[in-house]
């Protein structure tokens, strides 16, 4: 039963996850139609926000496995 | 080039003591089920005390690896003990006892152990622990120390060359053309940016340091040589443990003002925010280390999972057909690997940049002007 219960944890994980990527992708999409000559700031942006998300996630994945 | 030379030679050396070893060897080391394919790729995410490339069977159906040893160093109860790990034969089970003087050693799911005296053969309890040996301070050259250390001795030559170019002329030339654009890129988009331009030459160093290391680890574990240098926690925690330390020792008054007596909020308030900013303190590099240890992780158990679909789909597809599709998979997903190997460096130095910024950005106060500022401008000038 605890692993179902780990393996539905881990699903929303990764559910709110992709949501969080989704927009800061989709955000930053936008940012650099509007602004084409702030490309690169943006990006850079993202792939911070990006990286924070992702490591809170892989942290709950981690400490939920167990 | 220097590597792939060393490894081969190595590996030609052992071959002769691997091949006449083999009795001991029960399933044969092969890997045809699921079980096996799970042990398989959990044993490849561990760090090993050998490198072991492939297997074969030859024609009398003696199970042969191609590898190569590398040294254990322990400390055990008898003082330090020094030998070559091809002395437990491949075992990984705790069946081959290895004597040194008066201590007898076995390796046990890559953790080398040392068994109690008078003990002959290791006993486990019900949960497969060991009752009659006990683990040992191993200092060995495992992979990946032997990886690290590699890297190191690369980093230093190849790194050490372009900096002495610098000193009789003002564009390296040879190698020092690739690197010089990469060490550009670490200081014009990593440091400059998010440590501030009076500060951050002081940081130069590690920033590129903990760059390219990261970034070779990663490019290493691409090869077929098997290493997980970024996948062993141990390693990264030390990482993040660098950049931990750096950030609190270059915290200015500010930094800490902002932790202890956050400025512009009631006072009530400044009390309840000093536990969430101590956690905080502590969140920063642990998120660090766990996001390029489970990055590095992922990567290699889906790619190690894409290379076994050719044994899993070998009754649906055929044996080319799984193969195929295998090898097709595995490559487009190697190419993302490269990507993923660039950016968790770039993310690792990005946010160490990031926090020692942080750490040391000043609000308001305009006390650094003037000759300082020239200084630096001067000692730059003359850098590029």
């Amino acid at each position: 039963m605890e692993t179902a219960y780990n393996l539905i944890g881990a699903g929303l994980i990764v559910i709110g996850g992709g949501i969080g990527l989704g927009q800061i992708g989709g955000k930053a999409m936008e940012a650099i139609a509007r602004q084409p000559e702030a490309a690169g700031k943006i990006q850079t942006a993202m792939i911070i926000i990006g990286a924070l998300l992702e490591g809170l996630a892989f942290g709950a994945l981690l400490l939920g496995k167990n | 080039m220097i590597f792939t030379a060393f490894a081969t030679a190595q590996a030609q050396e052992h071959n002769g003591d691997y091949a006449f070893d083999d009795e001991i060897e029960s399933d044969g080391g092969k890997v045809n089920t699921k079980e096996e394919i799970d042990s398989y790729i959990d044993h490849h995410l561990k760090d090993s005390h050998d490198f072991h490339l492939f297997s074969y069977s030859d024609d009398a159906g003696v199970r042969k690896h191609v590898g190569f040893s590398l040294p254990v160093i322990v400390w055990s109860s008898e003082g330090l003990k020094f030998f070559m790990s091809s002395k437990f034969h491949h075992d990984d089970d705790g069946k081959v006892l290895v004597n040194d003087g008066d201590a007898t050693f076995t390796k046990l799911h890559s953790k080398i152990y040392e068994l109690d005296k008078g003990a002959a053969a290791i006993k486990f309890d019900a949960d497969h622990h060991p009752t009659n040996a006990h683990r040992v301070f191993d200092m060995s050259i495992t992979k990946s120390v032997f990886g690290l250390l590699f890297i190191g001795l690369l980093m230093l030559l190849v790194f050490g060359a372009l900096a002495k170019q610098y000193r009789t002329k003002k564009i390296p030339t040879g190698f020092g053309r690739v690197l010089e654009p990469l060490v550009l890129y670490v200081r014009d988009e990593i440091a400059r940016p998010n440590i501030g331009e009076t500060k951050y030459r002081k940081y130069m160093g590690y920033l590129l340091t903990v760059f390219f290391l990261i970034w070779i680890s990663n490019l290493l574990g691409l090869t077929p040589f098997g290493f997980n240098i970024t996948g062993q926690i141990a390693v990264t925690v030390c990482l993040a443990l660098f950049t931990f330390i750096i950030v609190q020792f270059s915290g200015n008054k500010d930094y800490w003002m902002h932790i202890f007596w956050m400025p512009g909020v009631p006072v009530l308030m400044k009390i309840a925010l000093i536990p969430i900013e101590l956690i905080g303190l502590l969140t920063k590099p642990f998120s660090l280390l766990v996001r390029l240890f489970a990055n590095i992780t992922a990567g290699h158990v889906v790619v190690m999972g894409l290379i076994a679909l050719m044994i899993t789909l070998k009754a649906q597809f055929g044996i080319v057909g799984s193969t195929g599709l295998s090898i097709f998979l595995t490559l487009f997903l190697s190419v993302i690997e490269l990507l993923v190997a660039f950016l968790q460096a770039f993310i690792f130095t990005m946010l160490s940049a990031l926090f020692i910024g942080m750490a040391v950005a000043e609000h308001d106060h305009h006390e650094h002007a003037g000759a300082d500022e020239d200084d630096v401008d001067e000692v730059r000038e003359r850098f590029i």
